[in-house]
């Protein structure tokens, strides 16, 4: 199974979530994850998700996107054409001996910590995948009383746009 | 000058008349009311009251299939939606231009579970090409011009407008032409030039080719294109169960229909090709069986209007994607050009053809237990009937003999639920295609089962004066999956009897069933009376006819291709595998 990538700029009209989510679970293809807001142009969103398939399914998997009649454009990012960051917020118990080695590992990995109170703090990283599953690896002997994040979101490099083609 | 002020209801009536159409079907319930009352004064409409909306669903079907034209059916929220969910299921698999239209509760009550409300867009999401929730009367114009837009262009397919009673209710100016703005559908119908080189240059060297032609072709009317390519390259054709009348059966090129039930010598011709020259078909599971060991030979050529049906189940060499008329048209002329200078020789791939058209043409051991012969009835429809007539058929046995052994001269002649496979299509759908073409014979070919499904709309045909004529292939059971009980099931037949033979209780008896719907109803046991009765139901038309035909229920349908085997265990009858030699 690999994954891949896949941006989606979407009209932003009702139910179009709804449309693209069904669309993963009639197929048969493996949503990882989601990530879905507004654009810079008013009227349309981004959908970013991450689909898990065998090889040749992929080309299913935008064929049928493009289908949709709210869908505007498909575009795979790869990961060496685009950067990808997850967001995640995480609740690490601390106490007066814990908390300094937990701030130091936040140091080292660029995090931030956005609440504290005596016995926990919440932290929040972003990076790609691979830096918050390592510093997950890091905080878990303290333990991890909570997590949640965000989907991928990604965006291919350079100058161009994924809308620039759409808006006459 | 100020754009004239309607009502959300007359917006939609008005919005109809506009875009030409002449005929829907439908039956009136609360949140769809407020249409119905200036739908009354229309006289640029005909609406056709059903007695079900599946019936209604499947009339506009059956009249956009014999048309060529967008089938329109109106029904209530709720239940009388979910009624509609069949047929829209069907006209989704089968690419069947239709626009459903559904009334739906007040904006305000959404989401409350009020009195018939269902969430008819979500439930159909699925199924449509694509859906509209339209809760402003403001928006309706532009709507209902959107739906029937993605309705009839690229892939044509069913699409669904639910409209909330208070939007029906509330008044807008009604703005015509409507801006229809739908930058994510642009179907493309135009094919890549390169494309069209890459199939022309590999048709001219197959040893083995076979035009292996789908619905697509009768749906983008391209017989025409279709006959003049076949000529030029004088390759075998195969016409799939959609595609039936899209190359006639006259023609000596045309080898019938291939996959479970097909001809040996269509499915031998796939199964031997090096080239699959694919026009509008989709390597369905029962033309490929197991499609691992389908036509392993040959190479592909995919012409689809839709990019996703390219590549889905099978590779393609060479696809293209575009309009088959437009798509044909230029290799047509590729091909001519080319022909100048070159020539296709593919004398020993016919020589092994003719070898098992001679030795394999379609039959059938007539019934031994005194019933009639239900091939030989079908037989005789279509022989009396003639090629400019309509057949729609249910589904299952009769459905496969009436795609067999009924000769196809023209596409839209043959009408029946192919993709989704809807028992009870037949009768309805009948009856939609005679609206749509009053002036041509139209027989619903019809099961005991099937027509038991969906017969109340005879109420609708008889009142309104739609003169189908229907002949129930009637063998007293499930045919089709007795058939499968006696070759997979150690033939016992677990519900597959439903007593309507003449041996039988007969519940219900369908010759007075008939005359209570007002129809002439004719039963026919004895083979001499079998051309007499399709004579006389030719011949009537102040009402629809009803033919009981009782049939042999040992009858099965053969060639055979078992579920889940390859086109290899082709069986030509029980038991009976046919011998191929020559070309390997």
């Amino acid at each position: 199974m690999s994954k891949h990538v896949l941006s989606l700029l979407v009209e932003d009209k009702p139910g179009i979530l709804t449309r693209v989510a069904a669309l993963f679970a009639r197929r048969g293809f493996n949503i990882e994850s989601l990530a879905v807001g507004t654009t810079e142009v008013a009227g349309l969103s981004r959908i970013t998700v991450v689909v898990g398939v065998e090889g040749a399914p992929l080309e299913q998997v935008t064929k049928q996107l493009n289908k949709l009649i709210n869908v505007i454009k498909v575009v795979e990012l790869e990961a060496d054409q685009a950067v990808q960051r997850d967001h995640m917020l995480i609740k690490v118990k601390t106490d007066a001996a814990t908390r300094s080695q937990v701030l130091e590992a936040v140091t080292l990995f660029r995090a931030r910590v956005i609440d504290v109170v005596s016995d926990a703090v919440i932290i929040e990283v972003t990076g790609d995948t691979a830096k918050c599953a390592a510093f997950i690896k890091v905080l878990e002997p303290y333990g991890i009383k909570e997590l949640v994040q965000s989907g991928v979101l990604a965006m291919g490099r350079g100058s161009k746009s994924i809308t620039e083609k759409i808006l006459k | 000058m100020a754009n004239e002020v309607l009502t959300g209801a007359q917006a939609i009536v008005r919005s109809l008349e506009l875009l030409g159409i002449e005929d829907v079907f439908g039956l009136p319930g609360g949140a769809i009311l407020p249409t119905y009352d200036p739908l009354m004064d229309s006289t640029k409409i005909r609406h056709i009251l059903v007695r079900h909306e599946q019936g209604a669903g499947h009339a506009a079907e059956g009249y956009a299939s014999a048309s060529g034209k967008l089938g329109v059916c109106i029904a209530t929220s709720g239940p009388g939606a979910t009624n509609l969910v069949t047929a829209i299921a069907d006209a989704y698999m089968d690419s069947v231009p239709l626009l459903a239209i559904t009334g739906q509760v007040g904006s305000k009550l959404i989401g409350t579970d009020a009195f018939q409300e269902a969430d008819i867009v979500g439930i159909t999401m699925p199924i449509t090409k694509h859906s509209f929730l339209v809760t402003k009367a403001a928006d309706i114009p532009e709507t209902i011009a959107a739906a029937v837009m993605i309705a009839t262009t690229g892939r044509p397919g069913p699409v669904l407008v639910d409209v909330t009673k208070d939007a029906q209710q509330a008044s807008a100016e009604f703005v015509w032409p409507p801006k229809v703005d739908l930058p994510g559908y642009k179907p493309v119908t135009k094919p890549h030039g390169k494309q069209i080189q890459a199939a022309a240059s590999m048709i001219l060297e197959a040893k083995r080719p076979v035009l292996y032609v789908g619905g697509g072709v009768v749906r983008a009317g391209a017989h025409k294109e279709l006959l003049q390519l076949a000529e030029l390259i004088g390759a075998p054709v195969v016409t799939t169960l959609m595609a039936r009348g899209a190359f006639p059966d006259s023609h000596k090129q045309n080898l019938g229909m291939p996959g479970m039930h097909g001809t040996v010598p269509a499915v031998t011709a796939l199964q031997k090709s090096d080239l699959l020259i694919t026009l509008g078909a989709r390597f369905d599971d029962r033309v490929t069986g197991d499609v691992k060991g389908f036509a392993t030979g040959a190479k592909v050529i995919h012409v689809d209007i839709d990019p996703a049906e390219i590549g889905k189940i099978r590779f393609a060499d060479v696809p293209i994607v575009g309009d088959a008329k437009e798509v044909i048209t230029e290799l047509n002329q590729e091909l001519a050009t080319a022909l100048k200078s070159t020539k296709v020789d593919i004398k020993d791939w016919w020589t092994f053809l003719d070898g098992l058209v001679e030795r394999y043409p379609l039959g059938f051991t007539p019934a031994n237990d005194g019933k009639l012969s239900p091939q030989h009835v079908i037989s005789r429809i279509g022989e009396l009937s003639g090629s400019e007539a309509i057949f729609a058929a249910g589904v299952g046995q009769h459905q496969m003999w009436s795609a067999q052994f009924i000769k196809y001269e023209r596409p839209n002649a043959w009408l029946n639920s192919g993709g989704a496979g809807t028992m009870g299509y037949s009768v309805p759908a009948a009856m939609g295609a005679k609206v749509g073409q009053p002036d041509r014979l139209v027989w619903a070919i019809d099961g005991d089962g099937c027509f038991q499904m969906t017969n109340q709309e005879l109420a609708t045909c008889a009142i309104n004066n739609i003169p189908i004529k229907v002949a129930i292939i009637n063998n007293s059971s499930l045919g089709m999956v007795r058939q499968w009980q006696t070759l997979f099931y150690n033939e016992r037949y677990s519900n597959t009897d439903l007593n309507t033979g003449t041996d039988t209780v007969m519940i219900p008896d369908f010759v007075k069933l008939a005359e209570a719907y007002g129809c002439l109803a004719i039963r026919v046991e004895k083979e001499e009376d079998i051309d007499k009765a399709i004579k006389l139901a030719i011949e009537t038309n102040d009402r629809p006819v009803v033919i009981d035909f009782i049939v042999s229920r040992d009858a099965m349908v053969w060639p055979m291709v078992a579920a889940g085997l390859t086109n290899d265990e082709v069986q030509y009858a029980r038991d009976a595998a046919p011998v191929w030699d020559g070309v390997e």
